[in-house]
């Protein structure tokens, strides 16, 4: 079982508010995500829910039962750090023994697990080297061998692909959702990339500046942000945010447009422009369009056989179906 | 960015090196030379510098005067003793200001270190009648005590050091993976400060062996440590040099000893955490 539950959870560092008062329920064997720009709290909030920080006020639940004032060590979560945090002096099969070892299992019962757990994680032969021997993917899954022998009700993850390289992201980003898959155990994913949130969430928490600013899946923040922060947030590259005349046309303070949303022709359309940059990725080309006489450039996404060159004029149809709209305050209007 | 060092400067530099050793190094070459010299050549002038009667009857004297055995294990229990128990209580304390630091940490490091600025002259009289009344004059214990608290501010220091250089995140994995406080002390903290430890057990064995203001005003016969010894030859006996070169040659052998075989581990440990 792995159910959390934040109720009026808070954090303040001195006179400083890092965390305002927040309710939120991560549900058994779910994979949640926690995302935002570096300084939103994202990070700072999972260390609450590990108890290697102290909540300033509300209640934290695990299966139910008040786990606000319960040691780390005693609340049955296990984690992966973004430095991987292993224990330089051991080897790799001290290493992951080493929760085993300090919740008193005998010794055969401590190699049996070491052992199936590196097996599920490729790394049988690398037992008897220590972590500064090995590469950062393998790392990586030492400290993710180490989460899993304990048999955690919940796994909490702070960024722990961010020292790696593109390649190897995509590899692990895979292997945890595997995991995820196999084990069927709540985890709790913090991460400031959005591309990661949205292929590992069964749910994502966009967090900026101390607040949720939505929670729900990949999709639904996708298809409908709550407001203009998580509209440009999610998604990449990020949806176009048009204000002044042009929204006033659809009765909104903000209108936004994904680039995928976005029709180009050489001939007509509603906006007039001049490509710049163009990005070309081989499936998709991405253009910078300007001077369309709205405040910032519009990104549009065509298809990688599009070809268009820097200083073409191009018109710009926006899918009227697709248009998000957005109030004042940066509402999202229904 | 990589400084062109000519030949010239470079011979100018070693030969300034090696003088300023030997110079360093000239008065416990000369105890020692001086400890097999006859009294008539320790005394010469000219003094002789290699080119006299070589003669260990010195130390046959010394040995027969007084139990050189006796002093040694005096050293070794003081020094070693209150080497130990200083760690056993700077561990702790180190590993609470480098990883829970409160306001007050960076006061208190100053403050432990500013006991070291008062002349120990000055607390001599107050302990010297706590002694009396605790019975610890001239005892082994009583001085372990005296300089495991006369050193504790800078093996607090040294440690605190060491420990300000692991990443806090491994400490936090241990306690995530089910640690208490005192596994994660034993089981990750200290085996990966070993290097810092070992270089602050090293230079404090070094300082307590070589105490002398203290061992010498609160021992008397039974637990004189060798600087007692090398004392006992100075004043009564009149201007013997050569039994005092060779008692103070005696007296410093182990430690010099010593220093020499952990000299790598030393200077490894002294710069730790300068280079990362």
């Amino acid at each position: 079982m792995g159910r959390i539950t934040l109720d009026k959870v808070a954090k303040r560092f001195g006179d400083v508010e890092v965390i305002s008062p927040l309710d939120l329920t991560i549900e058994d064997g779910e994979f949640v995500v926690f995302v935002g720009p570096s300084g939103c709290g994202k990070s700072t909030l999972l260390r609450l829910i590990a108890g290697l920080e102290d909540v300033s006020g509300g209640q934290i639940r695990i299966d139910g039962k008040d786990a606000t004032a319960v040691p780390p060590a005693k609340r049955g979560l296990a984690m992966v750090f973004q430095s991987y945090a292993l224990y330089p002096h051991m080897t790799v099969r001290k290493n992951i023994a080493f929760p085993l070892r300090m919740a008193g299992l005998s010794q055969e019962e401590q190699e049996r697990k070491v052992e199936a757990a590196a097996s599920v994680l490729n790394l049988t032969s690398y037992l008897d080297r220590r972590p500064g021997q090995l590469s950062g993917g393998q790392r990586q899954r030492v400290a993710i061998g180490r989460a899993i022998v304990r048999e955690p009700s919940a796994f909490l993850f702070d960024e722990p692909l961010s020292n790696l390289d593109a390649a190897l992201r995509v590899g692990m980003r895979l292997e945890i959702s595997e995991l995820h898959n196999r084990l069927a155990t709540t985890m709790v994913y913090v991460t400031h990339d959005q591309v990661e949130a949205m292929t590992m969430a069964d749910k994502i928490v966009v967090l900026h500046a101390g607040r949720i600013e939505q929670v729900g899946s990949p999709l639904e923040l996708y298809h409908r942000p709550r407001n203009t922060f998580v509209a440009g947030f999610i998604g990449s590259p990020k949806m176009n945010l048009v204000d002044g005349a042009e929204a006033a046309k659809h009765d909104a303070a903000t209108i936004g447009i994904r680039p995928e949303h976005i029709a180009v022709s050489p001939e007509k359309g509603v906006w007039k422009g001049r490509v710049g940059v163009s990005e070309h990725l081989g499936s998709d080309t991405f253009f910078h369009v300007h001077d369309t006489g709205l405040a910032e450039a519009i990104t549009v996404r065509a298809g990688g056989e599009v070809s268009l060159h820097h200083g073409d004029i191009v018109w710009l149809t926006p899918d009227a179906e697709k248009i998000h709209r957005f109030n004042k305050e940066g509402l999202r209007i229904a | 960015m990589a400084r062109a060092v000519t030949r010239r400067r470079k011979t100018i530099n070693t030969a300034l090196a090696w003088g300023i050793g030997l110079l360093i190094f000239f008065p416990i070459l000369w105890t020692i030379l001086t400890s097999f010299k006859t009294e008539g050549d320790a005394i010469a002038y000219p003094p002789k510098f290699l080119f006299f009667d070589w003669t260990l009857e010195n130390y046959a004297i010394v040995q027969e005067r007084s139990d050189y055995m006796r002093y040694l294990w005096n050293s070794v229990i003081i020094a070693g003793g209150s080497t130990l128990l200083g760690i056993l209580v700077a561990i702790p304390a180190a590993w609470s200001m480098a990883f829970v630091p409160s306001k007050r940490t960076k006061d208190i490091l100053m403050w432990m270190l500013s006991t070291k600025m008062l002349p120990a002259v000055g607390v001599l009289y107050p302990i010297y009648l706590m002694f009396i009344q605790l019975g610890l004059l001239d005892t082994r214990i009583g001085l372990v005590i005296v300089l495991m608290l006369i050193n504790l501010p800078i093996i607090v220091w040294m440690l605190y050091t060491y420990f300000k250089e692991i990443p806090g995140e491994i400490l936090e994995a241990a306690r995530m993976d089910g640690a208490t406080l005192k596994s994660e002390i034993l089981y990750v903290l200290t085996p990966m400060a070993i290097p810092g430890i070992a270089s602050t057990i090293l230079l404090n064995i070094i300082l307590a062996w070589n105490e002398a203001f203290w061992t010498l005003n609160l021992t008397a016969a039974k637990a004189g440590p060798l600087t007692a010894f090398i004392a006992s030859y100075s004043s009564p006996e009149g201007l013997f040099y050569a039994k005092l070169s060779a008692a103070s040659t005696m007296a410093i052998a182990p430690i010099l000893i010593m220093g020499w075989f952990s000299q790598k581990q030393l200077v490894r440990g002294l710069t730790f955490g300068a280079v990362k």
